[in-house]
């Protein structure tokens, strides 16, 4: 049974880093990549019908995004009886408080600040893949109320 | 501006949990884990409300920076704790780690409905259960970005 990742991002080094990472890491994670918050949230209603864009395990969200940012499509997230069980994990180059404290009102399962140095980087990504992947329990897929 | 477990600022966690040789295991692998770790416990829902609430003896209680919360207690249970803080404006913020013996997928799924942060099923092996706590060290006290403490009203 592959992790189904879906990763929310949209520079394209960032995104390109965390596959490379999590492929070396760990080669059970089918990774899914949105580039912003509209195409994220067609691929988790899977408004298109599309049989290839299956539930996410988990989510990792940047907040800055092009067309419907990372905050707001937290909240619709978390607001969604459907989708509010899938942990969703910010991760962000900002440290500002104020986003910090935002994303945990909002029910962010935990907030990442993306460090600038490459080598760091992959070992936080790796920490992702380390705890998040291996150490918790995810709610199984179609579990829901 | 204070930075969480920087020099001379202890982080806060609170353990709820009933079973004294789980409190000791998990207070000594802390202890290995991470010095700046104050760890207080308590060992029913009630008492874990009241101290998030700073009510009666823990009127001068820390806000913790962390919750670890058992699902199966005396009083008040887990799952009613953890609606509870996650119903609160005031304390829905602070990350909520289920860390209990049950792996029922009713449980999980219900924990992850409630909001709780992440889930987490305590190993029966003592070695296990050290390694468990110190990824939960490594992770979330020194890898995650916690909610700032909130000044007192």
């Amino acid at each position: 049974m592959p992790i189904k990742v879906l990763l929310v991002e949209d520079s394209p080094g960032d995104v390109r880093l965390t596959q490379e990472v999590l492929r070396r890491t760990n080669n059970s994670i089918h990774l899914l990549v949105a580039s912003d918050g509209v195409e994220a949230m067609a691929l988790l209603r899977n408004e298109k019908g599309n049989m290839l864009a299956p539930r996410p395990d988990l989510i990792l969200l940047d907040l800055n995004l092009p067309k419907m940012d990372g905050r707001e499509l937290l909240a619709l997230i978390k607001a969604d009886a459907s989708l509010k069980t899938i942990p969703t994990v910010i991760l962000t180059t900002s440290d500002l408080e104020e986003d910090v404290a935002k994303s945990y009102q909002l029910h962010a399962n935990c907030y990442l600040s993306k460090p600038v140095q490459l080598d760091k980087f992959e070992g936080l990504v790796k920490s992702i893949n380390d705890f998040w992947l291996t150490e918790v329990r995810l709610p199984q897929q179609g579990a829901v109320a | 501006m204070s930075v969480i477990g920087g020099e001379g600022m202890p982080i806060e966690v609170l353990l709820v949990e009933d079973s004294p040789g789980d409190v000791r295991l998990t207070k000594e692998a802390f202890r290995d884990a991470n010095r700046s770790i104050h760890l207080h416990v308590a060992f029913d829902g009630v008492e874990a409300m009241a101290f998030l609430r700073r009510e009666g003896v823990h009127a001068h209680a820390p806000r913790p920076d962390l919750i670890l919360l058992d699902l199966n207690l005396p009083k008040m249970d887990g799952r009613e704790v953890l609606a509870h803080i996650k119903e609160d404006d005031s304390l829905k913020t602070i990350p909520t780690v289920i860390l209990t013996t049950s792996s029922a997928e009713a449980d999980i799924v219900k924990s992850y409905q409630l909001q709780a942060n992440c889930y987490l099923t305590k190993p029966v092996q003592l070695d296990a259960f050290e390694s468990l706590v110190k990824s939960i060290n490594d992770f979330w006290l020194t890898k995650v970005k916690l909610p700032q403490q909130e000044s007192k009203p």
